[in-house]
């Protein structure tokens, strides 16, 4: 079994790669393989593997990507990752993709697809209209159909029809990521010291690269180290950092939480990976083909600031997961003008001032490159919880 | 500025129906009538009026505080409860609002809902909105009705049938909850005869800008035009004697060649014909306005009129189709067009209404028309070569409107505007 370290690096590698290269490699393996782009927050990505095709995430440049073409399309106080999306578009980071989707998480991202459309990127543009309905016969139907019309697309490119055996055979495989991707948030929560928070979030992004058969293999081999007694643990606190769930945190942010004497035990940084929170069913023959996604996302979705929270509030379910997680904090740490979850931030945070729940809050880029202000900060609070709570 | 405004006689009446809606909200006590939050953007109020219920839009009570020097108290406010610099500040003032007393712009308070109709229409915005207003309001019911994009540029027969599918099952039975009312078909169906004659005439009434020089400004005057249809009129026999009047008026003086009525009086010389995007900035509507009267532009055409409905590519409600009707409706407001069918609706404004530039006022904090903004300007740009200028505001936050900024902007593009013309020539 190859070691820890290895994987490690591998990921990290992986995960930032902005040539897309091991997609690139497979598509080039199978003339109707094809690649679909998808944006944050979540895409059942089991459709297009059983279309014989990988979906790649478009998680924006982060700060690998100087951005210079990106900057003219966008305002001064729109959000960061549509110019780093722009820049690695214009440059020709996407060409060898199929698709892309985007789902609906705000205005901003809702309006690239138009400016996608317009530039004329990859055969398809889907703006992927989530329903705000629960219904299975209203809000599930359109599901459906929205996720119907993305296989019709890819459907145009490769002639490779969906069958309920092939999107069987994929509901597993995504069904076995998200459980071995439970099971290392679960490890972590009870023994945090065994991996950094960056590595997790190397591990779970790597996921958006690779094919999936491939990142289970990664993810079995984490899980197994893990369980080893490994590391020694330091004297942190444990958080949830809420609200980086579309425009990704630098590394360094991530780096400076722990290091400022923090445990990151949940988050919700590229969410879509858990959205579904339990295991897919498997269509039965007389369902229809998309039934059981319908299901799941109707029924065992998480929450989040895009999606309307109806008669389940977001901020019943954030207590649930603070006291199931155990933590003795939470940062709120949004992407300066990330309209969704700054318009979530006062009904949370006045949940936790209502339930006593320790809390601070800040904004950053997905380029920031300075945590000095945000280490001290994060440091007091940090300190404040260890020596008052 | 301290001469008397001058003032259509259309404004005048429009006025009036504003405030007789201010008070029959202020009687709901007394009358029993049900209150209905929602929207412009998917404003169905011919359906909130097919149950005797009244409207009433968070958006406008926004810019209202805006225009009476109060929004920038209701932000700060909002802000001191946690509300981000960031975020859309016809939300921050709304909240700001209600927590100051929710003291509309007729002095009187605001009566609380007891329905919240989330019409989700082409702004995301909305949603948060609700959630937040929700959380004010823990008793009072939330029917969502979510509008699908038209993302594929067309509206699919699988879109309109969620849509209906929606109001019958979500939208209608709670409205039926709260009003204590059945819904009546038929009354809705005659309601939305007055609708369809109202959308006529205003697709009349703004194309009346293909004239030179153009009779109305389609922005600055264009805002009190949309009020009676934006805020709650929709299907009224009141809107359609208002748009006849409005229309009649129009023509009067399309036949006397004269301009547009500023509040300075009637524009003397037509210098600039515009196409303008994005929503105005309502904290210092006056003086931007008097910006471009002064420098002898009228705006010949704008999208933020098309915010409540779009009626140039010929949609009109179907009163034998009600809910479709409605469906339809929604999903063809401006905002809830693709970036694509924008700027195609801007195009054809611009060719139509011979506009010798386009403007983008963009809106710091309304990233439903602000993102994609840059793209619209250079593809029109490319498209038809004609000057693209570019301002920034706010809608209600005056701390994020800059005169001297904005002025200068504007005088150097009307300079150019000028020079093309001169070399034209």
């Amino acid at each position: 079994m190859e070691a820890l370290k290895d994987i490690l690096a591998k990921c990290e590698e992986i995960s930032f790669d902005l040539d897309f290269t091991r997609a690139r490699e497979w598509k080039s393996q199978d003339e109707k393989r094809v690649i679909v782009g998808s944006m944050p927050i979540y895409f059942p990505r089991e459709i297009i593997h059983a279309a014989n095709g990988m979906t790649v995430g478009i998680l924006g440049g982060g700060d690998r990507k100087m951005i210079i073409k990106g900057d003219a399309y966008y305002q001064s106080y729109i959000c960061h990752i549509p110019r780093s999306i722009m820049e690695l578009a214009l440059d020709g980071h996407f060409d060898d993709f199929d698709g892309f989707i985007f789902p609906s998480i705000c205005d901003v991202i809702r309006n690239l697809s138009g400016t996608f459309q317009i530039l004329g990127k990859g055969k398809f543009v889907k703006y992927l209209d989530f329903p705000q309905n629960f219904v299975p016969s209203i809000g599930g139907e359109f599901y459906e159909q929205e996720l119907q019309h993305v296989l019709n697309e890819v459907y145009k490119i490769n002639q490779v029809e969906v069958t309920p055996e092939k999107l069987n055979k994929s509901i597993k495989l995504f069904n076995k990521n998200r459980e071995l991707l439970r099971q290392i948030y679960d490890i972590r929560q009870e023994f945090p010291w065994r991996l950094t928070a960056a590595d997790v979030y190397h591990i779970v992004r790597a996921g958006y690269m690779i094919p999936v058969e491939e990142h289970n293999e990664i993810l079995e081999n984490v899980v197994h180290h893990i369980l080893q007694d490994i590391n020694d643990p330091l004297d942190n606190i444990r958080v949830v950092v809420m609200g980086a769930f579309c425009e990704q945190p630098p590394i360094g942010l991530i780096k400076t939480i722990e290091l400022a004497g923090c445990y990151i035990v949940e988050d919700d940084f590229l969410l879509g990976a858990r959205w579904i929170q339990q295991d897919i069913k498997e269509i039965k023959s007389g369902s229809t083909l998309l039934s059981t996604l319908s299901y799941a996302f109707l029924n065992n979705s998480t929450f989040s600031s895009s999606l309307y929270d109806a008669e389940d509030p977001k901020e019943r379910r954030l207590l649930e997961l603070i006291k199931s997680r155990k933590v003795d904090g939470i940062i709120f740490a949004a992407p300066s003008f990330c309209d969704p979850a700054l318009l979530d931030h006062p009904i949370l945070q006045k949940a936790c001032e209502d339930n006593n729940v320790r809390y601070i809050s800040f904004l950053f880029s997905e380029n920031t490159g300075q945590f000095k202000v945000i280490k001290e900060q994060i440091g007091t609070f940090s300190d404040s919880i260890k020596l008052w709570e | 500025m301290s001469k008397e405004v001058a003032k259509e006689k259309s404004m005048i009446i429009q006025k009036e129906m504003i405030a007789n809606l201010s008070l029959e909200l202020s009687n709901v006590k007394k009358t029993g009538k049900k209150v209905v939050y929602t929207f412009v953007p998917g404003n169905i109020s011919e359906l909130i009026r097919a149950f005797d219920m009244l409207p009433v839009y968070p958006e406008i009570n926004a810019l209202q505080s805006a225009m009476r020097k109060k929004s920038e108290k209701f932000i700060r406010d909002a802000e001191k409860m946690g509300h981000s610099e960031d975020v859309c500040t016809y939300v921050k003032c709304d909240v700001g609002m209600m927590i100051n007393g929710n003291v509309g712009s007729s002095g009187d308070v605001v009566p609380p809902p007891d329905l919240l109709l989330l019409s989700y229409t082409g702004c995301f915005t909305f949603m948060k909105w609700f959630e937040t207003l929700k959380r004010s309001y823990p008793d009072v019911p939330v029917a969502m009705l979510h509008t699908p994009y038209q993302a594929g540029a067309e509206i699919t027969p699988e879109m309109t049938e969620y849509m209906v599918k929606q109001l019958k099952d979500e939208v209608i039975p709670k409205m039926e909850k709260v009003s204590g009312n059945k819904y009546d078909e038929k009354k809705l169906k005659e309601i939305l005869k007055n609708t369809s004659k109202t959308e006529e005439l205003i697709m009349k009434i703004f194309d009346t800008t293909q004239n030179v020089p153009s009779p109305i400004d389609a922005y600055f005057a264009g805002v009190y035009y949309i009020g009676p249809i934006n805020n709650g009129f929709r299907g009224t026999q009141e809107a359609v004697d208002y748009y006849e009047m409005l229309y009649k008026e129009i023509l009067e003086r399309v036949e006397k060649g004269l301009g547009p009525i500023t509040p300075e009086g009637v524009m003397e010389e037509e210098k600039f014909r515009l196409v303008l995007e994005g929503p105005p900035n309502w904290t210092h509507f006056r003086e931007f306005w008097k910006l471009f009267y002064d420098l002898g532009a009228v705006i010949v055409a704008s999208s933020y009129t098309k915010v409540g409905g779009v009626y140039d590519n010929g949609f009109r409600v179907d009163p034998e189709k009600p809910l479709e009707s409605l469906a339809n409706y929604c999903m063809n407001c401006y905002t809830n067009l693709n970036l694509p069918q924008r700027v195609e609706l801007l195009s054809n404004c611009i060719t139509k209404y011979k506009a010798d530039g386009f403007m983008v006022n963009s809106i710091k904090s309304c990233n439903s028309f602000s993102a994609g903004q840059l793209m619209i300007m250079r593809q029109l740009e490319e498209k038809l070569e004609i000057p693209v200028g570019f301002i920034e505001s706010d809608l209600v936050d005056p701390r994020y409107f800059s005169y001297s900024n904005i002025k200068n902007r504007l005088e150097s593009f009307f300079q150019m505007l000028e020079q093309r013309k001169l070399y034209s020539d």
